[in-house]
């Protein structure tokens, strides 16, 4: 049985060009369900492109020189005091320190409480049949692996271009994204960063519109020119 | 802070045996924030618990951290003595440490960010760690902001690490984690009891402090679970003077959750979320 629940290609699909201008050093299309990751060196711009549009981007970040240093949603939501990432947001590692900074964002809000969605986490979510559906968690642990990284080095995420809304009473969940073709963030390396980007398999909830499109990452260096 | 009131000279130590007669003739000090044991002799045991079923018995010093490994079935009472304390929360499976508190998913699966009676919290791996069954808080609880850091503290207290009294509390938890033979790379995100924070309209992460003296929450593990405790000022305690007072600790044995109890069927994502994790156990023979 093939099962692809993607869409590699359409005359929708906007790749758009980087956000902030350079020499682009790094260009790759992570094709739909795919994992990727990429060392980014300090300085330079990572812009993630959602091509087809609503398109999750789950995404981990390590310090390159040491993975036990690595994105902690809540010391980055507990310094700025708001549950959102949006433009000039600092992502911190543990300790509170940044790993990077999202210097441009083209989307109402970006997503950091939805975490990844995992076989495991699916049976519960939408029962045990989907255990043999692909996840973002074994995206992460098999682009992981190729860093030396296990199940005890994944930790909450960010999730670009997911729209997840919390309500008064703390209802809280997945609904409609926010993005659409084109749509980019952009962001600034603040030292030498591992990123590990899972472009979303999830068919079962609106993360991906229930049809996974490419993500584009492109790197520039804005200190030298194009 | 809590006060050690039994230390310093209290006699002559020159000699071994004047060393040895100080240091034996401090056993008997009591003072707040330690351990009791046999758990049965605790001078607190909540009035609704059999002191025989008792399998631990503390109080955390605030700032402290304590850590434990108990049985499938366990039953741990947090009290927050003042209404100063916060108890900073890390759950790892006994059979498998890689297996382990996943905040986002513990959020994500009910459909709700707020911790309160019958919220199950549960690990990356589809399967519940242990069940929030009583709160006695008034649901001042917090999932999104976890500890306070070192370079955090020492910017806005003076210091943060471990040995001073406005300790960081993710330093806590790497101690409590280290006694475990754990480090760093397993301390994820945490949950945080009796210090509540909410999310405003515009995603504004707002303090609803505590729950008052006297304050408790009841835990189930549902599978052999270390949980490491750091009892540690909120990260976004307003007060302008570190705040952690002494946590209390009693645990002892009862039942795992059964389709007996509400939450198991409160909503279908946790009675799979039980499901799953009652058959992982059934496989390895526990019960
Ligand atoms: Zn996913």
């Amino acid at each position: 049985m093939t099962v692809t629940w993607a869409t590699h290609e359409a005359d929708y699909f906007d790749r758009s060009e980087p956000l902030v201008a350079g020499v682009v050093v790094d260009d790759h299309e992570i094709a739909p369900r795919e994992g990727w990751s990429l060392v980014v060196r300090a300085g330079r711009v990572l812009t993630l492109v959602d091509v087809g549009g609503n398109q999750s981007g789950d995404c981990l970040i390590y310090d390159a020189a040491d993975r036990d240093v690595r994105y902690s949603v809540q010391a980055t939501l507990a310094a700025q005091r708001n549950a959102y990432l949006v433009d000039g947001a600092v992502l911190r590692d543990q300790e509170g320190h940044p790993l990077m900074t999202i210097v441009g964002n083209e989307v109402d809000r970006q997503d950091t409480i939805g975490g990844a969605c995992s076989k495991e986490s699916n049976t519960l979510r939408y029962g045990h049949h989907t255990l043999f559906h692909h996840a973002c968690r074994e995206n992460f642990l098999l682009e992981g692996a190729r860093h030396g990284l296990g199940p005890r080095d994944l930790v909450s995420n960010i999730n670009w271009f997911m729209n997840v809304p919390v309500e008064p009473d703390g209802t809280l969940g997945i609904v409609d994204g926010m993005s659409g073709p084109g749509r980019r963030v952009a962001l600034r390396a603040e030292r030498d960063v591992l990123v590990v980007l899972s472009n979303c398999p999830q068919v079962n909830n609106p993360c991906n519109d229930f049809n996974p499109t490419p993500l584009r990452v492109v790197v520039t260096d804005p200190a030298v020119a194009a | 802070m809590t006060d050690d009131l039994g230390a310093g000279r209290r006699s002559d130590t020159a000699t071994l045996a004047q060393a040895r007669d100080d240091a034996r003739g401090r056993a008997d000090t009591a003072v707040e924030a330690m351990p009791y044991l046999p758990p049965a002799t605790s001078p607190h045991v909540p009035a609704d618990v059999d002191p025989a079923s008792l399998v631990w018995a503390e109080t955390v010093a605030g700032p402290g951290y304590t850590h434990m490994t108990v049985a499938r079935g366990t039953r741990i009472r947090l009290e927050d003595l003042t209404g100063d304390a916060c108890a900073h929360v890390v759950l790892h499976s006994a059979l498998n440490p890689a297996e382990r508190l996943n905040v986002a998913d513990t959020q994500k699966i009910p459909w709700q960010a707020y911790l309160g009676t019958g919220h199950p919290l549960l690990s990356g791996d589809g399967r519940v760690l242990a069940t929030v069954v009583a709160d006695a808080a008034g649901g001042h609880h917090d999932a999104f902001c976890g500890v306070t850091t070192l370079a955090g503290n020492v910017a806005r207290y003076g210091a943060g690490a471990a040995h001073t009294a406005t300790a960081a509390g993710r330093e806590l938890l790497l101690l409590a984690a280290a006694k475990q033979g754990l480090t760093a790379r397993d301390v994820p995100p945490s949950v945080s009891f009796f210090k509540g924070v909410r999310v405003a309209a515009d995603g504004a992460l707002d303090w609803t402090g505590g729950g008052g003296a006297g304050a408790t929450v009841d835990l189930v593990a549902e599978m052999p679970l270390t949980i490491l405790i750091a009892n540690a000022v909120h990260p976004l305690d307003p007060a302008e003077a570190y705040r952690a007072g002494p946590l209390r600790v009693h645990a002892w044995a009862a039942a795992a959750s059964s389709p007996a109890d509400p939450w198991w069927g409160a909503t279908p994502e946790r009675t799979r979320a039980y499901l799953n994790t009652d058959q992982y156990l059934l496989a390895r023979g526990i019960r």
